[in-house]
This record gives structure tokens, sequence and C-alpha cells, in this order.
């Protein structure tokens, strides 16, 4: 794709605001400007106002739906509650030193895992990274991806894959179980300087491959929180699985 | 445009209650707010005021009317789950809405085109070129005629760039290469059209 991609010279992020805005931005390109928007209050207001903007061409475009659709849309409803307002995120994770080996807090893993039920997983649109099948592939493919896989109780199993060369981490999830109602597993990277910076949140799938957000070459370390629906800004609690790039401190 | 239907032929009319002319931006943020305490009756008002828009942006872009009904049901499900999540001083509650709309119509063209593409090339799926006007779909209504003439203030490149990315649902790469743009000049287009838009419509800023 050019040289003009994220992480080559001459790749002004910036610039993607408005691309960003109409969701005009392949997975890869996203990843990397919502990293850029977490710390960048000037395109988070840039964004806001462009999507404002694109939204004035809904007008254009207006279609009365059929009454069906109507109904249909108010018996959804009914049977589904609203989310409660987000709580202010204590912060308890971001300072933590990243540990040196692939660490799993039993008790907190065995409080997640034993619990069922259907949580329905809710991500803000600028939250969203479904996967980009190309970048998966490149971690799981290169010659320096390391691997290191957590075992949980009940058959469940995760494996954390990065690659430096590619710059990002993939997590392998298997028979994972739905976290508890009204919870969702989010994943970290733990960023020299800046302790945990989100990397997205996991789908509810059993079997999946997560691309994480955010840059796996300069992080030390991966994690997986369960954290209040929507997901936080910092990990709010204990991770259940941290997995350690073993790199020197 | 075998789907988008002109709604209300005529003149624009200044009267409430012309199709589109839903209740002022604060009373679909007062809307939000009862949905979020879990009031139906403050959600189908909501849904009311709305839905002509969400239904036909998800129209717009996704094509097929069945699919557009989909998008539709899953962005007000959406809308009705994170009422308690909106901003009012981050957009207007219609932005958010149809940021939610627009996001899930284009997650869904891209999967369907990620499940096609394996048996096609790229070039191949892309062949009929298809130059989309943001201005062809008739909606007689005041707003989308300030749209339209928003719209003149925007180069004609700036215009198409923006149309392709939010109406048809493309990637700025893709842009570029339907409106022979060198890649990476695209989203500088599309950024600029959307800020020309933004100004003269005095939204957002």
């Amino acid at each position: 794709m050019s040289s003009d991609y994220p992480g080559n010279p001459g790749y002004d992020v910036h610039a993607l605001s408005g691309a960003y805005a109409v969701d005009a931005l392949d997975d890869l390109e996203r990843a990397a400007f919502e990293r850029h928007l977490a710390e960048c209050p000037e395109c988070r207001a840039e964004v806001a106002s462009l999507r404002e903007a694109a939204g004035t061409l809904a007008e254009t475009t207006a279609v009365e739906p059929p009454a069906a659709l109507r109904d249909r849309v108010l018996a959804g409803i009914a049977t589904t509650r609203p989310l409660p307002p987000e709580a202010p995120a204590p912060v308890s994770l971001a300072s933590r030193r990243p540990r040196r080996r692939v660490n799993l807090l039993v008790a907190a893993a065995a409080a997640v895992l034993a619990v069922g039920g259907g949580a329905v997983l809710w991500q803000q649109p600028w939250q969203e990274s479904s996967q980009a099948p190309s970048a998966v592939e490149a971690v799981l493919s290169a010659a320096d991806a390391k691997r290191s896989s957590l075992d949980f109780d009940g058959g469940a199993r995760a494996t954390l894959v990065h690659s430096d060369s590619v710059g990002r981490a993939v997590l392998v999830t298997e028979k994972m179980p739905p976290p508890p109602p009204g919870k969702v597993y989010q994943v970290w990277l733990d960023q020299p300087g800046k302790g945990m910076v989100s990397a997205g949140l996991m789908p509810v799938r059993e079997d999946q491959r997560v691309l994480l957000a955010g840059d796996a070459a300069t992080a030390t370390a991966a994690g997986i929180t369960v954290e209040p629906e929507g997901g936080s800004d910092k990990p709010t609690s204990d991770p259940i699985a941290l997995f350690d790039f073993g790199r020197k401190a | 445009m075998d789907h988008i239907r002109p709604v209300g032929a005529g003149a624009p009319s200044p009267e409430e209650g012309a199709p589109g002319a839903g209740p002022e931006p604060s009373d679909l943020a007062e809307l939000l707010r009862l949905s979020a305490r879990g009031d139906e009756q403050a959600f189908a008002r909501l849904y009311d005021a709305t839905a002509a828009r969400v239904f036909g942006l998800a129209v717009r872009v996704v094509r097929d009317p069945a699919q557009a009904e989909e998008v539709t049901q899953e962005a007000f499900l959406e809308i009705w789950r994170t009422a308690s999540r909106f901003a009012p001083d981050k957009g207007s509650p219609l932005g958010w809405l149809l940021t939610i709309t627009h996001r899930k119509a284009v997650d869904r063209v891209r999967s369907a085109e990620a499940a096609t593409r394996r048996d096609a090339t790229y070039h191949e799926q892309n062949q009929p070129v298809e130059h989309d006007s943001t201005a062809e779909a008739a909606h007689a209504s005041l707003e989308a005629h300030r749209v339209r003439g928003a719209l003149a203030a925007l180069t004609e490149v700036q215009r198409e760039a923006v149309g392709l990315a939010y109406l048809g649902g493309y990637t700025h790469t893709e842009v570029a290469t339907m409106l022979d743009l060198p890649v990476g000049t695209a989203k500088t287009r599309i950024r600029d059209g959307l800020i020309r838009l933004r100004d003269a419509m005095g939204v957002g800023s």
C-alpha cells in the first residue's frame, strides 16, 4: 500500500481525521488512528465536528422505512436492557510493573470463567476493531512471531502472539466462556511510560483471533481484564491473564 | 438509484410536519435521555423522528433494502442499549445516531465484500466505477435543500470523494482508485471537503 502507511516514514496520522470520521479507513489505519485519537484532543474534536458534517448528508437520502420495521425495532428493544451510564474508572493496574512471566491470577480467572451468561458486547464506533485478516495473518506467520499460551480451568485457552517486525499482537482464544453479564473482556498493551493502554474489546465468541490495537513492538506485556460493558479507559480489575513479552526491564 | 425514492414531492415546505422535519435537536436529546431509563414510548418517538434518515442512509450505503432494514434494526437496538453513553457535549443526538448507523452499514458492505473477494480479484470487483453524486437523491425537506446548497462550497473532486466515502461506503484508498487520484490524496480531499461542508452548514464547531 505505498509508503503512505502506518509505520512508514512520512506517514501523517493526523491527516486521517476526515477519512476516519466517515469510516473510510482500513482496519490497520483505523487502529493506528484510534491510538492517535486517545492522545490527541484536537483530532477528537475535529472528528466529532466532521461526523456532524457528514451526518447532514443523510438529509439528502432520507427514505421512509416500511411500517413493519418499526414494529420489529420496538419489539427488539422491549426485550433489551439499556446500559447504565458509564462509571468513572478507578485506576488500579495502570502503574503496575509488567511481570517477568506469563501469569494467571487464578482466583480472578476462576470467578470469571465460572460465570456463564449471554452478555452482548457493545463497542463505541471508534473502539470497534474488526480484524484485518491480512494483519492477523502477518503476525501469525511472521518469522519473529513469539507465542505464549495460558490454559484456564474448563478447557479454555488463550494464546498471545506478537511480532516486533509487524509491530502488532494477536490474541487467539479457544473455548473461551462469555464474560459475566454486563461485563466484557478488554485487552491491554503495557507501554513503557504509559502503563496499560487499551488494545480493544474482545468480541464474545468462543474461538477467535483478535488483532490488538496499538504498537506491539514497543509494548512490554499484554493483559486481559474483565471490564464493565463498553470497556474502560484504564483497567479497573486485576488481569485474568498477563503475557510478558520477555523484554529486558 | 433504484432503491432511492423521493419522499414527499414538491417544493421544500417551511411548515413543521413536512417529511423529515423532526423535533428540535434538544427534543431528541431529551428522548435519548428518557430512552436510557427504559422509556419505550420515548424511544418510539425518537424512532419516528429519525427513522427516515437512518433507514435512508443505510439504504444508500448497502443498496439492498432488505439488508438496509437489518442494518437499521441493528443500529436502533444499539442506540437503545447505549443511549446512556450519548455525550451531548460531543455532538448532536442525530449525529450520534447516524454515526452508529453509518458504521453498521459500512461493516455490512465490507464483510459482504470480504466474503466475495476470495473468488474475484479486487480489480474485477471494482471495475464498474460508479461516481455517486451526493445530490442525486431527492428528499424535499428544507434541511436537504440547505445541505445541497452547502455542497456547492466543495470542489467537484471534494464532493465526489466525500460522497463515495460516506454515501458509497468506500475506503479512501478505493476512492483514490475510483477518482484516479494518487493514493494518499483522497483522504485529504475527504477531510477538506468535510471541513467545507461543516463550515457551510455551521455544524459541529
